[in-house]
């Protein structure tokens, strides 16, 4: 059988997530012989349009980069979302509940016109996507495991458990027992709950869990001391974009 | 005289992090244009900052940047210990330091290896090396899975950090990791000799032109963590004063700002440091240095790469030496050190793989109200195209190709970094 073609494209991101693929290479230099990988900028000048699997990283943020995610999907079999940017609109959302005329003029003051922007959206809101690798960034054993599953001609699995039951099974000491505040109860787990065992907080950078219930999540945190700004703040580090489309549909969030 | 038309445009410039075209157009022998255009899409971190609580800030800048992650988050630490009156621990100095050289370590062994080495070999890019030079793979691997799990140790993972926080950390090594990252560094110490070894085969482009470099320098050490910012034109500022320094203003055809101090551009990055701080290398790394021909007042852009490789030298033999200390004072557990007050300005500057980075923020009663990041990458571009209008007419007589893989090569040499240079700051501030 023929190695499937991979490729790799980012849109707004830090590249994070790619470099931490990179990474994986070190524990799995195998990987190269299972599949041939044609694009990947960050990495190399080889670049091949023909491919089977494409693995984007990045929000869609400027109406510049629609054409090219058409594009893409065109010619990909499996478009996989990989890490938080891609999958929620990541960190870039969190200006979505700002005014965005506001936001360009801090930054770029009165040449606010020459950059265009709009909205930070996750790319499934442009085009149609097969799985996620989730995380800020992504882990590197998920990212390893999501790609043996897929050679294996089957769709990488995310577990719809909170990360709470990764901490637990890790033997943590619950961060809020440390005086801390923790949004693992209405995240997404595989991520072996890296963030409590490191002694912060999860800020849900993997996205909610199917049926997250926030209403008693902002109770807890406003019993461990966290007032309306605070904890605003807490749940749009990664959240910005999944909590307003909850919002819209009607559902507490 | 020469009188040739030659047009260049590389469209998403490779091997570099983020996104960058080159656009260079002679017409008759005369330079029309000769740009680095930054496209890769504004970032806001800034405004995204504003009216949340403290401690978010170095959570929320290290997604600025997967390379140097650590150097933000570091770098915001810094800025926002200055505004609240908090002096960390000697331990957690020593342990931020330890941290930072995982980074270095890092992104300056991608860079070697990954980035600019292919240019050398004549390949596109380290995967045909893999077949062609595995030994040269299998040793960049090696080397960057140690700097990976120094941070990893340290602070959880490189990218992004995990246990930084305001006042110091949230986990702590053990004394086993310490011993084994230990070994594992002396271990590593033939392949930084091996490294060097190779950086003295590579046929560096010969190409010099004086500029201003500018770096953080401290009397006591090779500065990576604050400091004050110096010149090789003369004249030292207090980070506080970095603004009169970077002098920001914005051009059409980059999402990034340019800068410029006492001329129309300055450079920042290993070769600045070297320039300005290679008295206070460790002995080793002052060897390497000899070794591959790297002198101070060096004006070759492209030997920037060499001046990371120095850094390789000195932040291995130095990440010994600081888990030396630490483990001689035996690894306590900390609680952060609380803040002093609540409102207040402070500024942080570290010397991130590419060069000097600054944070600054104002805080009013526990919640950041201003915020200004000023990149490396940015204060790099203006002179990458001074140093590109110097070099085009040079290389005229050569084909058309050459001249882009030279541009190309030039630009790569600085190591940009340009999904980081593109949020870049507010005008008005308060």
């Amino acid at each position: 059988m023929a190695k499937p073609k991979i490729a790799f494209f980012e849109f707004t991101s830090c590249e994070g997530c790619q470099l931490t693929v990179v990474d994986s290479l070190q524990d799995h230099p195998e990987l190269l012989d299972a599949v041939d990988i044609v694009q990947f900028r960050e990495a190399m000048s080889e670049k091949g349009e023909d491919y089977q699997i494409a693995f984007i990283e990045g929000s869609c943020s400027r109406p510049g980069d629609e054409a090219k995610l058409m594009e893409i999907r065109e010619k990909a079999d499996l478009v996989i979302a990989l890490g938080a940017c891609a999958h929620l609109g990541g960190v870039n959302a969190i200006r979505n509940r700002m005014p965005l005329e506001d936001v360009r003029k801090y930054v770029y003051g009165d040449k606010a016109e020459w950059y265009a922007t709009y909205p930070a959206r996750p790319i499934s809101a442009v085009i149609p996507i097969d799985a996620v690798i989730p995380g800020c960034p992504i882990d590197r054993n998920e990212f390893i495991r999501a790609v043996t599953y897929l050679l294996q001609g089957r769709l990488p699995y995310i577990p719809d458990n909170p990360v709470c039951i990764d901490c637990k099974l890790k033997g943590n000491v619950c961060v809020y027992q440390r005086g801390m505040t923790c949004l693992g109860p209405i995240t997404l787990a595989g991520c072996d709950a890296i963030c409590p065992t490191y002694g912060e907080g999860c800020d849900g950078c993997r996205g909610l869990i199917s049926a997250p219930n926030i209403p008693a999540l902002r109770t807890v945190l406003a019993e461990h001391g966290m007032n309306e700004t605070d904890i605003e703040a807490k749940m749009t580090v990664f959240l910005t974009y999944q909590r307003m489309e909850l919002e819209a549909a009607g559902h507490d969030s | 005289m020469t009188v040739k038309t030659v047009k260049v445009d590389v469209h998403h410039l490779t091997r570099v992090e983020g996104h960058g075209n080159i656009v260079v157009d002679v017409q008759k022998g005369e330079l029309k244009q000769c740009e680095l255009q930054i496209v890769e899409t504004p970032r806001f971190f800034e405004a995204m900052l504003r009216g949340r609580p403290y401690g978010d800030s170095s959570t929320i800048t290290s997604r600025i940047c997967g390379i140097c992650a650590v150097g933000h988050a570091t770098t915001s630490l810094r800025a926002t210990e200055t505004a609240l009156g908090i002096e960390p621990t000697q331990q957690t100095v020593l342990l931020r330091k330890l941290n930072f050289y995982g980074e270095i370590l890092d992104s300056h062994i991608l860079h070697a290896y990954m980035l600019i080495a292919p240019d050398f070999l004549g390949v596109g890019s380290v995967i045909p090396l893999a077949k062609s030079a595995p030994d040269v793979v299998l040793r960049a691997l090696r080397m960057k899975k140690l700097s990976g799990d120094l941070c990893a140790v340290i602070c959880g993972r490189h990218t992004h950090p995990i246990a930084m926080t305001v006042g110091g950390f949230t986990h702590f090594p053990t004394t086993e990791e310490l011993y084994s990252l230990r070994e594992r560094l002396e271990a590593m110490l033939t392949d930084v000799t091996a490294t060097v070894e190779l950086y003295q085969t590579l046929p560096i482009p010969d190409f010099e032109r004086d500029t201003e470099y500018i770096a953080l320098r401290k009397d006591s050490e090779y500065s990576f963590i604050d400091g004050t910012i110096a010149s090789t034109d003369g004249g030292t500022w207090p980070v506080s004063q970095y603004r009169d320094v970077t002098n920001e203003y914005l051009v059409p055809h980059s999402s990034a700002k340019h800068t410029a101090n006492q001329r129309q551009s300055y450079m920042v990055g290993a070769l600045a440091r070297f320039n300005v701080n290679h008295d206070k290398l460790h002995p080793q790394a002052r060897a390497a240095a000899d070794a591959m021909g790297l002198k101070p007042g060096c004006t070759n852009p492209y030997m920037n790469t060499v001046a990371q490789v120095v850094e390789i030298a000195h932040a291995t033999y130095d990440s010994i030496t600081l888990i030396d200390k630490l483990l001689e004072h035996g690894i306590q557990w900390e609680e952060p050190v609380a803040p002093a007050r609540l409102s207040g300005e402070g500024t942080g500057a570290c010397e991130v793989p590419r060069g000097i980075l600054f944070h600054n923020y104002v805080i009013e009663d526990g919640y950041v109200v201003g915020a200004n990041c000023i990149i490396p990458t940015g204060q790099n571009l203006a002179n990458i195209e001074a140093d590109m209008r110097a070099l085009v007419p040079q290389i005229l007589d050569r084909s058309r190709e050459d001249i882009t893989l030279a541009l190309e090569m030039l630009v790569r040499a600085y190591d940009p970094c340009i999904s980081c240079s593109t949020h870049m700051l507010n005008v008005a501030f308060e």
